[in-house]
């Protein structure tokens, strides 16, 4: 098996994507350790969808075990590295710290957690093996994204085979392609899969799987077969315009400055949504030379689903935001190069919460470039040819607390079960069906 | 009624030596040279006992090493300095100087020589000639000079501390102290020693014999001297209790007790009030000068004084040995006093080290089950681990979470599960819960009646000479 090449960095797309969260010196690591109070079965842990033991992990960066921190994170957590650098902590493991109720500073778990995993990497990045026999049992993962890697990584380190099945030419899924550049790096999502690669899962790369005979083979080959998916395209404005040159949706706008070294960016651009993922892009093309970025939401604020915090950084980034409106058309500039504008019209909010277009209140904001970020859909037709594994509103029904779907040999995690959530869920997900998985095989090949 | 207009009077007049306030250098490195008394004393310092003075000898180096805790630097402070490495006239040339522009703070001459009678009646001569307010007689250097015979080789034989004492009082015109050292079981034998041989006060304690670490590369303890190292004296915030105690026993006994200047990791003054609660009348500090500089005296005497004007004290003796009564053998404590945790919920953060502490070092008496069905037996702290790690968590995210939690019922800011219970029944009192926990005034040990009257120990045997049973 090749080693996954973690590309070449981009100098230009370093200098105009800062990382928002710098890492920790050694020192103010060491000083910020030594504040943490160490509570007993803490709120940081529970509040962590992979339960990384925070406080012991610290604790240890207190006491120059920074490999013993890496390690402990790990063994909760394989993408530790990037969780690190992506998790909403706010909302998450920080957001827990009892100190927001004693002196308001919460302990910065992310950074901390960063720290110990900047310095796994530095050394070498040698995983503790967990078995070291090799054992009967072989699974298939659909979707190369972090629900698969989590489950590869735990069955590996027990000794069982893993292959990965991935459309795309690299992996990570989104954590490579969708994630904002200044959150993480492509390069830093990729030396954590090698790191995986490492410990022997096997990867196949353009491997489109779907169809009753792909299934079949499947699962002929393998024991298990687990559906790491995560969701389809994003989903389209459906008014007139919208497939001009200059429209492009925020993911396919992010992959392309990412990985595909596409940094052109229009001079005035119209995101639409106001969800984490509509600011990501917002605030990417402010750093790729936007003049003028503004969102289109037709709701009002109390109602976006992008984080607090992240609506804060695009306020402070300058990106301006308009509430209560609705897109109607993209209109084509005079030249037909392009587009000119984006014809809006203002909405209220009706009797039971759907929203009531006002006559007479369209209005154009004139741009370049417009970027729809209003969710993405289910792959539907996938689902709907994947051996009756049930559905509901396209997202697969699974036990909780194994993973596994209506149908005994097929198990699923990540956004495709949740709807589209963090990193850290899809982790947790992967992590918790790997535990079921690795007991049935252990029962099965007894 | 505190005075609130008073203004306190923090001079001192110790064992017949006068200073402004009773803050002094210890005799140690921020007391090397005249140049340095001086700008200690333009900070604002009462006093100063020079480093001790003798004959020359030849110091090494490495010769520090500290003791760094939780991110804090210094909390402990080893050396294996010897005595002054200066001429012997250039000190006494340089306390001459000092005093002749410093006339009002005190400058006391710290003293080792070998011990021939001879010896120390020189000394003290020219100590005395050169314009010293006193002498203080080192007899607790642990290191180094305790193995030429000198230092705490003295003070650790009672015979060889009087007899030199003695020696020194035959010729001494000023005031004589002597310095003790708390590498000895009984610090007492030597203070009643210093006494008979006529002492007119005592400073304690000196250094403790300490190694303070090791190097985890090399494997050579620290001050590293070339590949090796030797035990050295412990010194600053870390030896503040175990002076605390001596100087109490040093006072407590008639035997011993003299005007004693307190010693042993002050490094403020909330430190020096104790010793001086404590029967102390001057207080030396070293350590944290060596860390911090001599501008920390002006907090000293400020924070001092405004404690003073709160308390009404007009003058330091007002307040001086109140605590020593205080102290007491622990067979006259009330065995009918009872106190009990009991846990401020409003102020409760749920960090939880009050039930952790409980349950590993205490007495199982703090529980976590004010929410959730109540068996009758009590969850282990391993119990409740593992539940909350099979505890399925994700991000909230409110467009997927629509039955978004209607939380804020809680009747605390902390949630109710996470508030811990004391069972009071079973509470022995011991302040652990209220040790560990962070937050100011969370836990409050508060006294419950148990209607008995006072009885000690020694009044439920009916025998003061009934030895106390098994201590474990």
């Amino acid at each position: 098996m090749s080693t996954i090449n973690t590309q070449q960095v981009n100098p230009e797309l370093v200098a105009r994507f800062p990382e928002i969260h710098p890492p920790f010196d050694e020192v103010a690591a060491v000083i910020e350790a030594n504040r943490c109070l160490y509570c007993f079965d803490a709120p940081c842990i529970a509040a962590c969808p992979t339960h990384i033991d925070v406080p012991r992990f610290i604790k240890k960066i207190a006491q120059n075990n920074l490999r013993g921190s890496a390690l402990m994170i790990l063994d909760a957590n394989i993408l530790g590295a990037s969780c690190s650098r992506v998790c909403p902590v706010d909302v998450l493991c920080e957001g827990a710290c009892v100190y927001h109720r004693y002196n308001k500073q919460p302990i910065e778990i992310g950074r901390l957690q960063r720290h110990a995993m900047d310095a796994f990497f530095r050394n070498g990045s040698a995983l503790a093996q967990k078995a070291h026999e090799q054992r009967a049992g072989r699974v298939a993962c659909i979707g190369a994204g972090p629900a698969s890697l989590a489950l590869a990584a735990e069955l590996r380190q027990r000794g069982f085979a893993v292959t990965i099945f991935e459309r795309k030419p690299l992996p990570g899924g989104l954590n490579t392609y969708g994630v904002a550049e200044y959150k993480l790096r492509s390069s830093d999502s990729l030396r954590e899969i090698e790191m995986i690669r490492a410990l022997g899962v096997d990867f196949r790369f353009g491997a489109e799987i779907g169809g009753e005979a792909a299934f079949a083979q499947l699962e002929r080959e393998y024991d298990f077969v687990f559906l790491g998916i995560g969701l389809g395209a994003m989903h389209t404005l459906k008014i007139p315009g919208e497939h001009l040159p200059g429209v492009i949706d925020a993911l396919k706008f992010i992959e392309g400055y990412k990985t595909g070294g596409k940094l052109a960016v229009g001079r005035r651009v119209a995101v639409v949504g106001a969800g984490n993922t509509a600011i990501d892009a917002a605030r990417a093309a402010v750093r790729l030379g936007a003049e003028d970025v503004q969102i289109l939401y037709r709701r009002d604020e109390p109602s976006m689903s992008a984080f607090l915090f992240e609506y804060e950084h695009a306020k402070e980034e300058r990106v301006k935001f308009h509430w209560w409106t609705q897109p109607v058309a993209i209109l084509q500039s005079q030249n037909h190069s392009g587009i000119e504008a984006i014809e809006c019209i203002r909405v209220q909010a009706g009797l039971n919460g759907s929203l009531v277009k006002l006559s007479d209140s369209e209005f154009r904001i004139p741009c370049d470039m417009v970027i729809p970020a209003i969710g993405q859909s289910p792959l539907f037709e996938f689902l709907e040819a994947c051996r009756g594994v049930r559905t509901e509103n396209g997202r697969i029904q699974v036990d909780r607390t194994t993973g596994q779907t209506s149908h005994p040999k097929y198990f699923a995690g990540g956004d495709c079960v949740n709807g589209g959530r963090e990193v850290v869920d899809a982790v947790a997900d992967g992590k918790r069906t790997a535990l079921a998985v690795a007991k049935l095989l252990e029962n099965k090949h007894a | 009624m505190p005075e609130r207009n008073l203004t306190p009077d923090i001079s001192v007049k110790f064992a017949g030596i006068s200073s402004p306030n009773p803050f002094w250098l210890a005799s140690a490195p921020p007391t090397n040279c005249g140049e340095q008394v001086m700008r200690a004393f333009d900070a604002g310092w009462g006093g100063a006992v020079w480093k001790t003075i003798g004959d020359p000898i030849t110091n090494v180096s490495s010769r520090y090493s500290s003791l760094d805790w939780n991110g804090q630097r210094m909390m402990g402070l080893n050396n294996i300095e010897l005595i002054s490495d200066r001429p012997l006239e250039v000190n006494l040339h340089e306390i001459t100087e000092v005093k002749k522009r410093y006339p009002r703070q005190a400058v006391i001459a710290s003293l080792m020589v070998e011990s021939k009678r001879e010896a120390w009646h020189l000394i003290v001569q020219q100590s005395e000639d050169a314009g010293a307010d006193g002498l203080e007689l080192n007899f607790g250097c642990p290191h180094g000079m305790s193995e030429r015979g000198m230092g705490s080789a003295v003070g650790q034989v009672p015979d060889y501390a009087e007899m030199i004492t003695s020696w020194v009082k035959e010729k001494a015109r000023t005031p004589v102290l002597v310095k003790l050292t708390p590498n000895i079981t009984d610090i007492r034998s030597v203070a009643r020693a210093a006494k008979r041989g006529g002492a007119d006060g005592l400073s304690a304690i000196n250094t403790i014999n300490s190694i303070t670490g090791i190097d985890l590369d090399t494997f050579i303890p620290r001050p590293n001297v070339d590949g090796k190292s030797s035990h050295g004296g412990y010194c600053g915030p870390a030896v503040k209790p175990i002076a605390l105690n001596m100087v109490q026993q040093v006072q407590s006994d008639p035997e011993s007790c003299l005007p004693l200047s307190g010693i042993g990791g002050i490094s403020d003054w909330r430190d020096a009030v104790e010793f001086i609660l404590l029967g102390c009348g001057t207080v030396q500090v070293c350590t944290a000068v060596m860390h911090y500089g001599y501008r920390i005296v002006e907090d000293m005497a400020d924070g001092l004084a405004n404690w003073m004007r709160e308390k009404g004290f007009a003058t330091i003796s007002d307040f001086q040995s109140l605590s020593l009564a205080r102290v007491q053998d622990w067979k006259h404590l009330n065995l009918n006093y009872k106190i009990v945790a009991r846990i401020h919920e409003e102020k409760c953060i749920g960090c939880e080290l009050c039930y952790t502490a409980c349950w590993d070092g205490a007495h199982q008496c703090i529980h976590l089950d004010r929410v959730g069905p109540n068996s009758g037996r009590h969850a282990t702290p391993a119990m409740r681990e593992t539940l909350s790690k099979q505890s399925i968590a994700m991000t909230p995210i409110p467009k997927l979470d629509h039955t978004s939690s209607s939380a804020g019922k809680e009747p605390y800011p902390t949630p109710l599960a996470r508030i811990p219970r004391v069972d009071e029944a079973e509470c022995v009192g011991c302040n652990l819960c209220a040790l560990v926990c962070p937050v100011e005034g969370c836990i409050a040990m508060e006294q419950v009646d148990t209607h008995l009257p006072s009885q000690s120990w020694e009044e439920r045997t009916g025998n003061p000479a009934n030895p106390a049973r098994k201590c474990d």
